[in-house]
């Protein structure tokens, strides 16, 4: 196991290094930033040369690479054109999107699981159909049409919530955007649990331990549930990294201030520093949950070891 | 101040939504005589730079400014015209050489006296290389620039400008380097402020918590979602502020803060976005207001590409020109929040500051045979066909360009003859235009930085001016601009201008398209909303019940 873990930890090395370089030409490729900051007139030539100087735009690519990666591994993300520091950006937007990311992840563990345990085990009847229906409603609508139907509806004409997340973020105001944000992904959850729960609901296990006059609810949880969760874990851990980089649509619908937001601002403004330094955090946690997720296989299930 | 970047206009899809489920709003309610101690709260965008004074060149930065400082100058909310504000008086006797009198009791909100000082330091900083302020060149005619601020980028060689001296505590001079009869009236714009010292000593302390001379104080700021300014007290001024004070929330898309001014979670939105132009009158009522600003949109061309500056280009421009059906884009895709040019000025200068209706006369008026007839006289379209590049990023750029090119391919009967050419990003879009890579007309926007015909000339057309981008060169244009500004009376120099306007209109050195104007919704807790010629609200007349 340990071994393992240190070997997966070692492979993590070539993948960050090659999806920072990547999104750090990328982001490159789209020019001159300096141009922007002036509005619809030419910077004056003395002060963009002394911007370009001071960010460090002046000398070749791979030179800013090898810069921003060594300051990268010091705890330094560089400053965005606004002036403020991007760790400050950080420290004020994952928490917000952690939030909101834990709030859909809630939604999509409560409502998918359990939506697909009841439909599984009742294949075939009305409440099958039903679910399997709403599901390819929901798969079917973009997120920012339910997004901003759910905000008219909700917020301005029943008045329920307020349309907009304040700067604060607290959890019971995210509950509808995460809603959003998860109703995806839930539908997923709700199709794979039930697919594989109704597979192995014909298992020679579970018959033996319905046999063995175990209690119905103790062969679903203990036997059926743990067995069939695998795909679905696969499915939500990787889930994890997309929720939180993938929100850019739903934090601009509610106006949350999160890493979408900051992400997209960074895009627009070609801020290169604000964009890698989001982008870099991003892979980590994408590494992190995908070893997560495979060690959490052997947990669900003894057979599979790691050596 | 310019560039109307600021409006982030989102897709239809956004419209078709709201538009479905018809989000109505309820009319009535009273709006009476108003709490002063009232706050109110209101949109915002993320200032792009550092919140200093001679640094900020977009509107979501000048709206703080404008609310927390006030300069010697300020310009009159309904006609624009520079009126003192802090000056006493400024005399010169040759246009060149200035004596500035500041007004006595003045305060900054944490209790420093507004000297002279307080101006020489704060334009000394703006003016110097090594701060990396945006708005230096506002400084370029002042004596001195050449050695805070040399043009080739090398180290600066002195911290101050060697054309502004303290003579007293409310005295200094302003030596330029040429004569400028205007340069009192452009004192007004936010680069000008008086700066306290705690700005030089404690810097970034300020940067997070900026202390100004407004009617307003800064109570908390946390960058990136919220600013709040409350009503000074102390304020020495005549235009106290009217309410409590202002909070500006910031949103990453208008649409957000329509529908939470619709949801009653906002009082004051100072963008509708384009999508809500048709609902609106329904949602808001009276509680809309339109009205113009000093904002124009042209089509410019590159002038470095041989193919559209040869003989018999004028024609081909002004054929294109003549090929823009102006009225009917402006209603249906703008419903009128544009309103057709026919000069390349805008009309809050009012028609003694410069605004000429019609100066352009027929070059901006459709006429389909006269286009066609132009631009075969001209030697037809380069190419066979004209490109319209824009940024796409912000701005309903898309929907006006590509309306544009159906008015022209429709004038002249062919298909093909324009097409547009979007660019992914605004920064990107400046690159290309700075690094001369333009193949045709390309989207101009221009928003004045002080209500002057010279604002609206100079910068744009003059020789390798700041934001000619179509490095557009004409003799003729710039000798009559020099005689403008050396003219001591303002009638005759404003003559002048509108010649070198003429000057421009004969070489159709630009496409005028349309003038923009600013919009602003409110909720029924606010009255006396009004718009200034920036398009930003007059957030100390507000009053809120």
């Amino acid at each position: 196991m340990g071994r393992y873990v240190i070997r997966r930890l070692l492979q993590m090395i070539p993948v960050f290094v090659g999806a920072t370089l990547l999104i750090f030409l990328m982001v490159n490729v789209m020019g001159d930033p300096i141009a922007g900051l002036c509005g619809d007139r030419e910077c004056d030539p003395a002060t963009a040369a002394q911007l370009r100087r001071e960010f460090g735009l002046d000398k070749p690519v791979w030179q800013q690479y090898l810069t921003y990666m060594g300051n990268v591994f010091t705890g330094d993300f560089g400053t965005a054109f606004n002036g403020q520091e991007v760790t400050e950006l950080m420290a004020s937007a994952f928490p917000v999107t952690i939030r909101l990311t834990i709030v859909a992840i809630l939604f999509e563990i409560v409502i998918g699981i359990t939506l697909g345990v009841v439909t599984g085990l009742r294949r075939g009847r009305p409440v099958d159909t039903g679910v399997l229906l709403t599901t390819l409603v929901v798969i079917s609508v973009p997120t920012f049409v339910t997004g901003l139907l759910l905000q008219l509806l909700l917020g301005v004409e029943w008045g329920w919530i307020s349309p907009s997340v304040s700067s604060d973020a607290p959890f019971d105001e995210l509950i509808v955007p995460g809603l959003v944000l998860a109703s995806v992904s839930l539908a997923y959850v709700t199709r794979l649990t039930r697919t594989s729960i109704a597979e192995n609901a014909r298992g020679d296990y579970v018959r033996t331990a319905v046999a063995k006059g175990l209690p119905r609810h103790r062969v679903i949880r203990k036997h059926l549930l743990r067995n069939s969760l695998i795909p679905v874990v696969t499915f939500i851990g990787t889930d994890i990294g997309a929720l939180m980089g993938g929100a850019i649509v739903t934090e601009r619908i509610f106006n949350i201030h999160g890493v979408g937001y900051q992400l997209y601002q960074g895009i627009l403004r070609q801020n290169t520093q604000t964009v890698v330094g989001f982008v870099t955090v991003l892979v980590l946690v994408f590494l992190a949950a995908n070893l997560l997720v495979d060690l959490l296989y052997a947990v669900l299930d003894p057979r599979i070891r790691y050596a | 101040m310019r560039g109307a970047t600021h409006a982030r206009w989102a897709a239809g899809a956004v419209a078709v939504a709201l538009a479905a489920t018809g989000c109505g709003g309820d009319s009535g309610g009273s709006s009476g005589g108003g709490d002063s101690g009232a706050v109110l709260s209101s949109s915002w965008g993320d200032p792009q730079n550092p919140l200093e004074p001679a640094n900020t060149n977009e509107v979501q930065g000048g709206k703080v400014l404008d609310m927390i400082f006030r300069g010697l100058k300020r310009y009159n909310a309904k006609t624009g015209a520079a009126e003192d504000m802090l000056a006493e008086k400024i005399e010169t006797t040759d246009s060149q050489n200035f004596t500035i009198t500041v007004k006595d009791g003045w305060t900054f909100s944490n209790g420093e006296k507004v000297t002279a000082k307080s101006f020489v330091d704060a334009w000394n900083y703006g003016a110097g290389l090594k701060n990396n302020q945006k708005n230096a060149y506002f400084f370029e005619y002042i004596q001195g620039y050449d050695k805070t601020h040399p043009d080739d980028g090398s180290k600066q060689t002195a911290d101050t400008l060697s054309g502004l001296k303290v003579v007293d505590d409310r005295t200094f001079t302003v030596a330029l380097t040429q004569k400028f009869s205007t340069f009192p009236d452009t004192l007004g714009y936010n680069a000008y402020v008086p700066l306290p010292q705690s700005f030089f000593t404690d810097h970034d302390a300020w940067l997070s918590k900026p202390v100004g001379n407004g009617p307003y104080a800064v109570d908390s700021y946390t960058k990136g979602s919220q600013l709040s300014v409350r009503k000074w007290d102390g304020y020495p001024g005549q235009d106290k502020a009217q309410n409590g004070g202002v909070d500006l929330k910031v949103y990453t898309d208008n649409n957000t803060a329509y529908t939470d001014l619709m949801a009653g979670n906002l009082d004051l939105v100072d963008d509708v976005p384009a999508a809500q132009l048709k609902n609106v009158q329904a949602d808001l009522g009276n509680r809309y207001i339109n009205t113009p600003a000093g904002i124009i949109q042209t089509l410019s061309f590159p002038f470095y590409d041989k193919a559209w500056n040869k003989p018999g280009s004028e024609k081909v421009r002004e054929g294109l020109s003549r090929a823009i059906d102006r009225d009917q884009i402006t209603d249906t895709i703008f419903q009128k929040t544009r309103t057709p040019a026919t000069d390349w000025t805008s009309p809050v200068l009012g028609e003694e500051g410069g605004y000429k209706e019609g100066l352009c006369g027929d070059a901006c008026e459709y006429d389909a045979d006269a286009a066609k007839k132009l631009i075969k006289e001209g030697g037809g379209l380069p190419g066979g066909q004209v490109k319209i590049t824009y940024n796409a990023d912000t701005g309903s750029h898309k929907q006006w360009v590509d309306a544009v090119c159906n008015s022209i391919n429709n004038a002249l009967d062919n298909d093909q003859a324009c097409v547009g050419n979007p660019v992914g990003t605004f920064a990107d879009y400046r690159n290309q235009i700075t690094q001369r890579k333009m193949s045709g007309p390309f989207r101009a926007g221009w928003q004045m930085d002080y209500p002057l015909i010279q604002n609206f000339l100079q910068p744009l057309y003059y020789t390798n001016a700041s934001s000619n981008d179509g490095k557009w060169s004409n003799a003729d244009f710039d000798k009559l601009v020099d005689e403008a500004n050396a003219e001591e009376d303002t009638t005759k120099a404003v003559e002048k201008f509108q010649q070198a306007e003429e000057v421009v209109r004969d070489n159709m050195a630009a496409i005028p398209l349309w003038y923009q104007n600013g919009s602003a919704g409110y909720s029924e807790r606010l009255s006396n909303v009004a718009l200034n010629p920036f398009s930003v609200p007059v957030y100390d007349r507000i009053k809120v019940s």
